[in-house]
């Protein structure tokens, strides 16, 4: 009990005194100090059995309650604030609404709202805890040397804030515990807002006109998506008189209907879903550990949490529906969109769209399958995702550019980075690993469930295979001789990959035993189907020994490298002319020299990114809408 | 017959059937084209001499991607054939054709650059219709194990003509046949030299012949898949389909890969998901359970702990927060 009430406490008392700790070292010491903590936490944390037992916990609700709407009115009025700086009526009356309505609703309603269990922790809880401890952890190590190298080498024009900025990791992580944990909606919504204002802050870090504008957009998104929280609050109070997460999953869905396809909305904004994917795609602008935190442990897995979350309560009805087809049309536009793009975290960005899209596909359709799946999604996910932002944070600050072309030959120029580059992209996509397990339940769950949206999953992964295999395809190809970049990583960050990596690999390997431990009785405990499923196991045994055959023949390949430059004849590459020197020259017509010169397709005459997302947008909207109007009949 | 012994056969028979078949495609392709041809057993001939010829390289290590390639295609048919889930066996094809391509690109070769962005795009011209097909399979025969689709009673090709079609357009792709050869062609009107195998040469080269024999003998398993209840049948399909794609690759030129792209998954749009519309809409009865049961599944949430249907909500919930913790 003690342990989760440190576990959100403590990330936000760090943050704080990080927020006035200016010298580098005791800066260092503590972040990796409590980072080092909060990771022993949730692998502790990981041991109990669960449900946890929460009886002893007594809390003094009243101080608790008053202590929240304190700080929850205090960031309504920073927010007012910021929206009238910025000359931004619609921040301004978003944020006046959401406050409005909860003042509102717990000065009239506060004194009879009667909660069984304010704070809840299970199976997926714990899962999502383990995410955020040691993906969020790792990225906070990474940031101490990144950070250092951001300020005094690649940004020397940007104004130094670290303290402000580890304090707002903290904050966000601790937030993120909360939110994970909560049981009490209020307090969910509380810990939503923290999230949503955080990344605003940190998406705003470098205070340039993009920055502030990105981070103004997502401030909007996430507001309306936080108003709908509200609304589902004080509907789902209304209808039941009940305001537990627990409780609304456990009422009859006829119901609930109404606030958990509000709840999905606001888990549709936070995680980026097509009519609100810009405000992640804007969050580019922020440095690279605040993109792989929004990416991959906190804010955008926040909202796939509370969709899956909901998935019990919208399963099988139109509702639920609509949340999968949103997910489907996300998940293709995204792929798609990911394939025209030359920019490294472009390219990440749209396909952690897209992959939330997946997730949301799952819990949209609620089936226990689909919910297996959507949360083994999330695992996979935030691991390897998270090491492919960091591994591009580094190389953009050696080669300073994150354009995906410029990356050519870096397998020889950094090829400890590149090679956890290809680990963590095997991981997004390839059969056997990780990402490619779970795209295959979600496709069983989807045939079972909805046949005709199994079209979207065809055409969705096989772009994302198009625009993976051709960054691959740059990685490892070299042109010309190319000069080992020195010192690729300070130790941070060298931790943080190498641990990544690992993740990566074990999760993959391991994923069987994730799954029995963790998603299966979770799932299990939520449909009540533990009979049906010995192993719980969607996939299959046979199918996962034959999985873990191919992982190893995989694995195998770097093997072969022992026999590197063993009974071959080194040549030139054939040009179509007479080499000059080497491969990258050649003689062509009229005995001109000519250059070598290799470009990915981007396949920008067939596809392009802004009529993708205008008619995903337009798409989605009707959905979304749909949706409500579902939901009201 | 045991899935074991299927499976042995494949990996000894399938590369002497796939070299047959080459040597078949040769002579009758000549014979289209008025021409002798060479004996049947020419593309033994022609690995054998592969073999002994000397390994020239641009990149140390891209022989070693055409290796997995091999294993890894080999794999796939041992999968198809021992029965296993079909969805495995496409993505087993999918990665095997990733360590074709990366191997293309780690030559770096401009030609075998443009040879694996190429091949990258057919790829992903033919990933949907081929798991279209998968999914259309499993809607007919309620599972996606080989072993079972294959002694399903019912003639699947009747159930999913669309899709047996996208399926047939989708080979030329795989075949790398006119008017689909874009990746590299073994046509003499090849702008891109050798495409994606521009770079490999002696045993590797031959690696790459034997790999294509293993996957062609694949696809016409899968092709026989669709009339596995009349095993006579579902042979002669094949052999008439493989006829089919030399007839074609005679007769067509090729395409560019815009048109390529675009029509293949006009095809798999049209052919394949209009077939598994067309079969949701006819199995409305077994398929539309699936929602209701599904929702069904979390009634025992309400029902189960408590019995009395007309228990308030928050009694309800508050019974169901008590048992919970």
């Amino acid at each position: 009990v003690i342990l989760i009430l440190t576990l959100i406490l403590l990330p936000l008392a760090a943050g704080l005194v990080l927020l006035c700790l200016r010298p580098d070292l005791p800066r260092n010491i503590l972040v990796s100090g409590v980072t080092l903590a909060v990771c022993c936490g949730t692998v502790f944390l990981a041991t109990l059995p669960t449900p946890v037992d929460l009886s002893g916990l007594r809390l003094n609700p009243y101080w608790i309650n008053l202590v929240m709407q304190f700080v929850e009115i205090g960031m309504s009025i920073f927010i007012i604030y910021v929206g009238a700086r910025a000359k931004r009526p619609l921040i301004v009356a978003l944020a006046l609404a959401q406050a409005g309505l909860m003042v509102w609703f717990e000065v009239t309603q506060g004194e009879h709202l009667e909660v069984v269990q304010n704070l809840f922790v299970d199976k997926l809880s714990v899962i999502m805890a383990l995410i955020n401890g040691l993906v969020g952890g790792g990225i906070c190590l990474y940031a101490l040397g990144y950070m250092r190298e951001y300020h005094q080498v690649a940004h020397r024009d940007v104004a130094d804030r670290r303290p402000f900025f580890f304090a707002l990791l903290f904050i966000f992580m601790g937030a993120m515990f909360g939110l994970i944990f909560a049981n009490n909606l209020v307090w969910l919504f509380l810990f939503w807002e923290i999230t949503t204002l955080c990344s605003f802050l940190l998406i705003g870090y470098t205070q340039t006109d993009e920055a502030r504008r990105n981070a103004l957009r997502a401030l909007v998104m996430n507001l309306a998506g936080g108003l709908a929280f509200a609304v589902a609050i004080v509907w789902l109070h209304r209808q039941t008189g009940r305001i537990e997460l627990q409780a609304l999953i456990a009422s009859k869905q006829s119901l609930v209907l109404l606030p958990a396809a509000l709840l999905c909305f606001a888990g549709i904004t936070k995680s980026a879903q097509l009519p609100f994917s810009s405000w992640l795609l804007g969050a580019m602008v922020a440095p690279t550990p605040v993109s792989a935190l929004l990416h991959s442990s906190t804010m955008v897995k926040a909202g796939v949490y509370l969709v899956l979350r909901m998935a019990p309560a919208v399963t099988g009805t139109k509702v639920g529906m609509m949340v999968a087809l949103v997910g489907a049309v996300t998940f293709v536009v995204g792929s798609l969109a990911a394939i025209t793009s030359s920019e490294a975290k472009r390219v990440l960005a749209w396909s952690t769209v897209a992959n939330l899209g997946l997730i949301v596909l799952c819990g949209g359709i609620g089936t226990y399958e689909a919910v297996w799946a959507g949360v083994l999604l999330i695992i996979f996910h935030a691991v390897a995702k998270c090491l492919l932002f960091l591994c591009v944070g580094v190389v953009e600050h050696k080669l300073h550019s994150r354009n995906i072309e410029d990356m050519s030959g870096l397998v020889v120029r950094m090829p400890r980075v590149a090679i956890m580059m290809q680990i963590g992209m095997a991981g997004m996509f390839l059969a056997p690993f990780g990402m490619l397990i779970s795209k295959w339940a979600v496709l069983k769950a989807v045939v079972d469930a909805y046949p005709m949206l199994s079209v979207f999953i065809a055409f969705g992964s096989a772009a994302t295979l198009f625009f993976w295999v051709k960054w691959m395809g740059k990685l490892v190809e070299v042109v010309g001789t190319c000069e080992r970049i020195k010192k690729e990583l300070v130790l941070g960050e060298a931790i943080a990959l190498y641990g990544l990596s690992a993740a990566t690999a074990l999760a993959c390997l391991l994923f069987p035993l994730i799954s029995t431990y963790f998603i299966a009785p979770y799932v299990a405990e939520v449909y009540f189907q533990s009979a049906a499923l010995p192993t719980g196991d969607i996939i299959g045994r046979g199918n996962t020994i034959i999985m873990i055959i191919m992982m190893a023949m995989v694995m195998l390949f770097p093997i072969t490298f022992f026999n590197y430059g063993r009974g071959v004849r080194v040549t030139d590459a054939y040009l179509g002319g007479a080499n000059l020197h080497s491969s990258t020259r050649f003689l062509g017509s009229a005995s001109a020299v000519e250059n070598v010169t290799m470009h990915n397709y981007y396949l920008r005459g067939i596809l392009s990114e802004p009529w993708l997302s205008r008619w995903g947008v337009m798409g989605s909207t009707v959905l979304l809408a749909a949706m409500f109007l579902m939901a009201f009949l | 017959m045991n899935p074991w012994i299927r499976l042995i056969i494949y990996l000894v028979a399938a590369p002497f059937v796939g070299g047959v078949l080459a040597g078949w495609d040769r002579r009758i392709s000549a014979r289209m084209q008025s021409r002798q041809g060479p004996p049947i057993f020419q593309p033994f001939y022609d690995v054998l001499k592969l073999c002994q010829k000397e390994n020239v390289v641009v990149r140390r290590s891209q022989n070693y991607y055409i290796f997995f390639f091999l294993l890894l295609a080999i794999f796939t048919g041992g999968l198809f054939f021992g029965g296993a889930d079909l969805l495995l066996v496409i993505f087993a094809l999918t990665l095997a054709a990733i360590f074709f391509v990366l191997g293309a690109y780690k030559a770096s070769s401009p030609y075998s650059f443009i040879g694996a962005e190429r091949e990258l795009i057919q790829m992903m011209a033919y990933e949907p219709m081929i798991l279209l097909t998968a999914i259309g399979m499993y809607m007919v025969t309620k599972s996606f194990a080989v072993g079972d689709i294959a002694s399903h009673p019912t003639l699947l090709v009747l159930m999913l003509p669309g899709i047996f079609l996208g399926f047939l357009y989708t080979l030329e792709i795989k075949f790398r046949k006119s008017p689909f050869d874009l990746s590299c062609s073994h046509h003499a009107h090849q702008e891109l030299v050798r495409g994606i195998t521009t770079e490999f040469s002696g045993r590797t080269l031959a690696m790459i012949e034997i790999a294509h024999w293993y996957e062609n003998v694949f696809l016409l398993g899968w092709v026989y898949l669709f009339f596995a209840s009349m095993p006579v049948l579902g042979v002669a399909v094949s052999l008439l389909v493989f006829v089919f794609i030399i007839l074609v690759d005679n007769v067509f030129a090729r395409l560019k890969w815009q048109t390529a792209l675009k029509s293949a998954w006009l095809v798999a749009l049209v052919f394949g998901f209009g077939n598994i519309l067309v079969l949701s809409l006819l199995s409305a009865k077994p398929a539309i359970p699936a929602a209701p049961a599904a929702s069904a599944v979390t009634q025992p949430a309400a029902s189960g702990t408590v019995p009395a249907a007309a228990a308030t909500p928050a009694l309800n919930n508050a019974k169901v927060i008590a048992r919970r913790n």
